[in-house]
């Protein structure tokens, strides 16, 4: 076996992360996308700032904050226990919940973009053929938004797997919890295990490779209304 | 009747419209780009949210102070400058996205009227062989007889079209108007069109509107406007007039048939097809000239005796424009002010007239 038992275990774990992180910010991040690409409202600025934060804020500054809100005295924190939650921090949810925030750019942005390209046409030839807007949405915009959608959906699983600082702050290093690809490597480059980094940064590299030429193949093929 | 009263303003342009049209026939829409004629358009089919007015369609209120029904309620069929099919699905699939949802409307046992809509549409824009079709595998004018089609699967009361010629070159206008034609004969729905071309209103409008800045300029029957020799904008280049009638009487040795209308008729080139048939002429104004006594011993064939209404100026300093009444239509007459002042014309004065040419639509 190429890797060890706890090296599979962390892939394991961050592909199921990324998974999981990818399909909520599909049903959270698209009507965002929507709203932004069409809103004329005056807020359309600063929610978008927000949205984009993520890219710009160091990780761990993210980290720091979500670790604060979700713990025993955060409002995050109170929320998730008066729900009988518990508490989110090094937990596998907690991380997701990071995940998702830390994530979202890569999911708003690309389908935002998507939306405002198809411009008011479709969704007005829609209408004319008695389509409500929501009926519009579900049966002309997000068929059309398919290419955006796909590209959002795979820069959001591969920006999960590679995410390392929000992970450290707010999961800590527990086996089969938090512990994830990236942070195992961590581990192994601290233990002076260079073989083992070795071997998983290969996996990871390879991987975010494959991800991006499968991006960048499928996108060859424009389509447009 | 289609009572339509809007203003809407933006930066540059102001839409002040009040009018009535027709619910029978084509009304067309007639303007310069930037007339506001597809904002009118798109006024009436309600998707010029800022737009303030009333509309009443047959005494429905589709829009007031209080309602406005969104687009999606109104009972309307629209048709796009550009096909506008959604590229996701293919021909079949497009014409069924509306008459599919219109279905729910109306009362139950009407679905064999609505798959027979979808027939008919397709049968009348000829693209039965394209169903299968994607829209990136059709021609433009293919493209354009499936969106046509699409917009009156849906059973519309009225049906909008915005220049649906205008993005096409020549050859594909001319694959499309005969199916245009046929709309115009077959449809008992009204259709407001749009367009700034004269020719394709010469065919197809029975009601026309023209506008000029946010502003109808002029409305009535086709045959109205067109001799109005009062309008800063004319109909193209070519002043003239469009007559509607039939073929009266054919002359199988010359291969000319009279057109008839009202208690006057002109000879024309054969087009073929039956007696009776109703068609289109126009006669430019530059080809009817003017004389005090019948002429003996010309070329031209059709001489008719007319009378003057009234004379205004042409396009040039140079030029007459003249309103003529013979039995009981209007027709313009072009000539230099210079003979219109030898000739000594003056309202009521009775002449004949020489047509030259006389073109069949």
């Amino acid at each position: 076996m190429l890797l060890s038992e706890s090296d599979l275990a962390s892939l394991l774990l961050t592909l199921r992360l990324a998974a999981v992180v990818t399909l909520i910010l599909l049903v959270v991040g698209t009507p965002i996308a929507w709203w932004l690409a069409r809103t004329p409202s005056r807020w359309k600025g600063p929610v978008g700032a927000i949205v984009a934060l993520p890219l710009v804020l160091p990780p761990s500054v993210l980290g720091f904050y979500l670790l604060v809100a979700m713990g025993p005295n955060g409002p995050l924190g109170y929320l998730t226990r008066s729900l009988g939650l518990g508490l989110l921090p090094f937990t596998f949810w907690g991380l997701v919940v990071g995940s998702v925030i830390y994530s979202l750019p890569f999911m708003v942005q690309p389908v935002q973009n998507a939306f405002e390209a198809m411009g008011d046409r479709p969704l007005e030839v829609a209408a004319t053929l008695r389509a409500s807007p929501l009926d519009a949405f579900l049966t002309v915009a997000l068929p059309l938004a398919v290419p955006g959608l796909i590209t959002a959906s795979v820069l959001t699983f591969a920006h999960t797997v590679g995410e390392f600082g929000v992970v450290l702050m707010i999961g800590g290093n527990i086996p089969d919890v938090t512990r994830v690809a990236s942070v195992q490597i961590y581990d192994h480059v601290e233990a002076m295990e260079y073989g083992d980094a070795h071997r998983l940064a290969g996996v990871l590299l390879i991987f975010s490779f494959l991800v991006l030429l499968s991006l960048y193949g499928w996108r060859r093929r424009p389509r447009g209304i | 009747m289609i009572e339509v009263r809007f203003r809407l303003s933006w930066p540059g342009f102001r839409l002040d419209v009040d009018e009535r049209l027709p619910t029978k026939g084509v009304s067309a829409l007639f303007g310069h780009s930037g007339s506001g004629k597809t904002t009118l358009l798109r006024c009436i089919a309600g998707l010029e949210g800022a737009a303030q007015g009333s509309l009443l369609f047959n005494g429905e209120v589709w829009q007031d102070a209080r309602t406005r029904v969104p687009t999606h309620r109104r009972p309307l069929g629209y048709v796009f400058q550009e096909a506008s099919l959604f590229p996701h699905l293919d021909v079949l699939a497009n014409l069924r996205y509306g008459q599919r949802r219109s279905g729910r409307r109306g009362t139950p046992g009407n679905t064999r009227q609505w798959k027979s809509s979808l027939d008919q549409a397709i049968e009348l824009l000829g693209i039965g062989h394209l169903l299968d079709r994607r829209p990136d595998h059709l021609s433009g004018g293919e493209r354009q007889r499936v969106a046509i089609a699409r917009a009156l699967a849906v059973n519309p009361l009225l049906l909008l079209m915005d220049e649906p010629l205008a993005a096409l070159d020549l050859p594909r206008k001319q694959e499309i108007l005969p199916y245009l034609e046929r709309l115009h004969d077959e449809l008992s729905i009204p259709v407001i069109y749009v367009s700034h071309s004269p020719d394709e209103v010469a065919r197809l409008a029975d009601h026309l509107l023209v506008m000029d800045q946010g502003r109808v300029l002029a409305s009535g029957s086709l045959g109205d406007v067109l001799t109005r020799i009062d309008l800063p904008i004319h109909l193209g280049e070519e002043d003239g007039v469009v007559l509607e009638g039939h073929m009266a009487e054919r002359d199988e040795r010359w291969h000319l048939v009279r057109v008839a209308w009202g208690h006057t008729s002109v000879w024309v080139r054969d087009p073929g097809g039956p007696c009776g048939r109703r068609v289109r002429v126009r006669i430019l104004a530059r080809d009817v000239s003017l004389a005090h006594t019948r002429t003996e011993g010309t070329s031209i064939l059709n001489i008719l005796p007319a009378e003057v209404i009234s004379i205004g100026t042409g396009e040039h300093p140079a030029l007459a424009l003249v309103r003529l009444q013979v039995e009981g239509s209007v027709l313009l007459a072009r000539l230099t002010r210079r003979s219109a002042e030898e000739l000594g014309l003056t309202p009521g004065l009775s002449l004949w007239i020489q047509i030259k040419a006389v073109a069949l639509l």
